[in-house]
């Protein structure tokens, strides 16, 4: 039971950049545009986040979260580029994505050197700290796993999984958003301008990720490296698909994922689990996602339109 | 025809000329010298330093090296492409072929020569395996090859690890033990060549892939078929060609490519296989490869030289005080003007319609 207590708050620490992310992807891809790139914008967002907090920590207490507004700022600027070249221009969004992804790795290692002379930003010193909420901590059972070293990021991710579910299917924009990936041109049939949705969705998809870079280099990280987003920009394409593009399906699939990656680190003190190596843990996401992909096929579940040039001639 | 092919040659040299000057740019705008960048490449590139006036054969040993796993790796996208496949899925091919080679080097005997064909055999063969997966569910099942050979390249990247650590076992958690020399492609000569650099016999197997590549596509009955998968399914249906059958084979062969990069990597440029921190990517830089060389064999070969010269020229650049991720950028930058392929043609005809008289000329000679 110790374990647990320690472990859950730690796995859904985990989960929450995969959903913010995934939620990203959503938005994304209902609107018929394929976000290959939600890790480069990722790492955009982690490295604007860790700089704008090592600049701030000094002056404000919660330069955090200023870096994690940033972090959002700096993943829609970003993502703007997959928006036009792939709405605008008509790229291949696959190959727009893949150019964005090099592109992220490049940038921000080389703004680091330019800022920072390393390879890597400095160091900030506590990031985002971890709450306990006052009063709920002491609800039995559930205190402890839930609201006591909990990490703020979670509570952003819930928050954000019930509005993007309210939006996308309560209200007149999310259906014609929708229209936009499954039908474009009866979307567009019904003066829907989908160019513009389409937009809203990239540059939502920007946001979304560029938070969750922030959310993980600041509670994971002491700093941003190259290496700290170590594909999770992937596994938050994995959590899109295995939560079949739903927002609380997005946020199972997030916790899912987080307590695989979680129980990596724990399975040596967990008796039945203590054999197997974190390698298998580590492939989990990614293993789970092909089979539901199998389990998928050939019913009607992701947008239909996601990936196609929008052809408004097109029948 | 003619002005098709014009301008298929015309588009990418005009995204590498652009993704050069963006790079340059970036330079001026951060306070480093343009100059450094381009002198470090033409160094990297033909091993002279124009500014000590010496020349050193290593360097261009290392720019053959820089090569020729993202040759492979471009020749893996290029070939899936023309079957109309997004093989995203190079780096996990590739990350496969390593383990089949650290396998058939570690625990096979053979004599030297055999043993080092045996190691490229197996690579090529894992590496087929391991994309012949995507293409067999994408062909079964209709899933989307880019998403499933995105995952399988995490699935390759753990399981080399796992295989690292626990079946071939490694003392220091970074690397198995060394290889026997005849599994190896290096040779002492080659290397005094070029002044001690890592300069192997794994060129041969290299160019042989090319021009491999090149007779499949464009001068079988088999490679047509492919071709005609990739420009119309349905279409190639009808006409009675087997389309899933195609479908799984060109993943397997664009894998087996893929595969036989991880061979040359891990017994020419190491003598080891590697516990891997993450990706390193090969299959990245392999469609950008791909994209420039107009998913042509010959197109892939220099293209592959193009930015096995960048990446050769990275440590150069940083000794000179500009930060060699300059590199990742110019490259992506060129996949990105590149796949605003569509703009940029339309830009040119424009620019046409408006010069008739003088552009017209040039474009009908």
């Amino acid at each position: 039971m110790n374990i647990l207590y320690s472990m859950i708050p730690i796995a859904l620490a985990y989960s929450a950049p995969l959903v913010i992310a995934a939620l990203g992807g959503l938005f994304s891809e209902r609107s018929g545009i394929v976000n290959i790139a939600l890790e480069g914008i990722m790492m955009v967002g982690g490295f604007t986040a860790a700089s704008v907090t090592v600049a701030l920590e000094p002056i404000s207490p919660a330069a955090g979260y200023w870096g994690l507004l940033a972090g959002l700022a700096a993943g829609v600027v970003f993502s703007s580029l997959h928006a036009f070249t792939s709405i605008n221009l008509k790229a291949n969004q696959v190959i727009s994505g893949t150019a964005l992804n090099i592109l992220a790795g490049g940038l921000t290692v080389y703004l680091a050197q330019i800022l920072f002379h390393q390879q890597r930003t400095a160091a900030f010193t506590s990031g985002l700290v971890k709450v306990s909420v006052p009063g709920l901590k002491s609800i039995p059972l559930l205190g402890p796993l839930l609201f006591v070293n909990a990490s703020p990021p979670f509570y952003i991710a819930v928050v954000l999984v019930a509005l993007s579910w309210f939006v996308v299917f309560k209200t007149p924009f999310g259906l014609r958003l929708r229209a936009c990936g499954e039908h474009p041109q009866a979307a567009a049939s019904m003066g829907i301008d989908v160019l513009r949705f389409r937009y809203v969705g990239v540059l939502l998809s920007g946001a979304f990720a560029g938070l969750a870079g922030g959310a993980l280099v600041l509670t994971q990280d002491i700093q941003y490296t190259a290496v700290s987003i170590h594909g999770s920009g992937f596994i938050a394409m994995a959590c899109l698909i295995f939560g079949k593009w739903n927002p609380f399906g997005v946020l199972g699939a997030g916790i899912f994922f987080g307590l695989s990656q979680a129980l990596s680190l724990y399975a040596k003190d967990i008796r039945f689990l203590a054999g197997i190596p974190s390698e298998f843990f580590y492939l989990l996401p990614y293993a789970l996602t092909i089979l539901a992909l199998l389990v998928f096929a050939g019913k009607a579940v992701g947008p239909k339109a996601a990936g196609e040039i929008y052809d408004a001639g097109k029948r | 025809m003619p002005k098709h092919k014009k301008q298929s040659i015309l588009v990418p040299i005009v995204a590498i000329l652009f993704g050069f000057a963006l790079g340059a740019v970036v330079l001026v705008l951060t306070g480093r010298n343009p100059g450094s960048m381009f002198l470090a490449m033409f160094q990297g590139a033909t091993g002279i330093n124009v500014k000590a006036g010496t020349f050193n054969p290593r360097y261009i040993g290392e720019f053959v090296i820089q090569s020729m796993p993202i040759m492979l790796s471009g020749l893996s996208v290029a070939f899936a492409f023309r079957t109309g496949l997004f093989n995203i899925g190079a780096e996990g091919q590739l990350i496969a072929g390593s383990v089949a080679a650290t396998a058939v080097a570690l625990w096979v005997q053979a004599p030297p020569g055999v043993h080092a064909v045996l190691v490229l055999l197996a690579a090529a063969a894992a590496g087929a395996f391991w994309g012949a997966i995507p293409g067999w569910l994408k062909a079964r099942f209709n899933v989307h090859e880019v998403v499933i050979t995105i995952m399988m390249n995490y699935l390759a990247l753990f399981l080399n690890n796992w295989m690292v650590l626990y079946v071939f076992g490694s003392k220091d958690r970074i690397k198995t033990a060394l290889f026997p020399a005849s599994a190896l492609l290096k040779d002492d000569a080659l290397a005094a060549l070029t002044n001690g650099s890592r300069l192997n016999w794994g060129f041969v197997p290299v160019l042989l892939s090319v021009l491999l590549s090149w007779f499949i596509i464009e001068k079988t009955t088999f490679g047509y078929s492919l071709r005609a998968v990739g420009f119309n399914k349905e279409g190639a249906r009808y006409a009675g060609m087997k389309v899933e059958r195609n479908i799984v084979l060109s993943m397997a062969i664009a894998g087996a490519f893929a595969g036989l990069a991880g061979a040359v990597i891990t017994t020419g440029t190491f003598n080891y296989g590697r516990f891997l921190p993450g990706a390193e990517g090969y299959g990245m830089d392999g469609i950008a490869v791909a994209l420039v060389g107009g998913n042509a064999a010959f197109g892939v070969f220099f293209s592959a030289l193009l930015f096995g010269m960048l990446k050769a020229a990275q440590p150069l650049m940083q000794s000179q005080g500009v930060p060699k991720e300059i590199a990742s950028i110019i490259q992506a930058s060129i996949v990105l003007f590149i796949a605003m392929r569509l703009g940029i043609e339309t830009l040119i005809s424009r620019l046409k319609r408006k010069s008739p008289e003088t552009l017209g000329e040039e474009a009908g000679t």
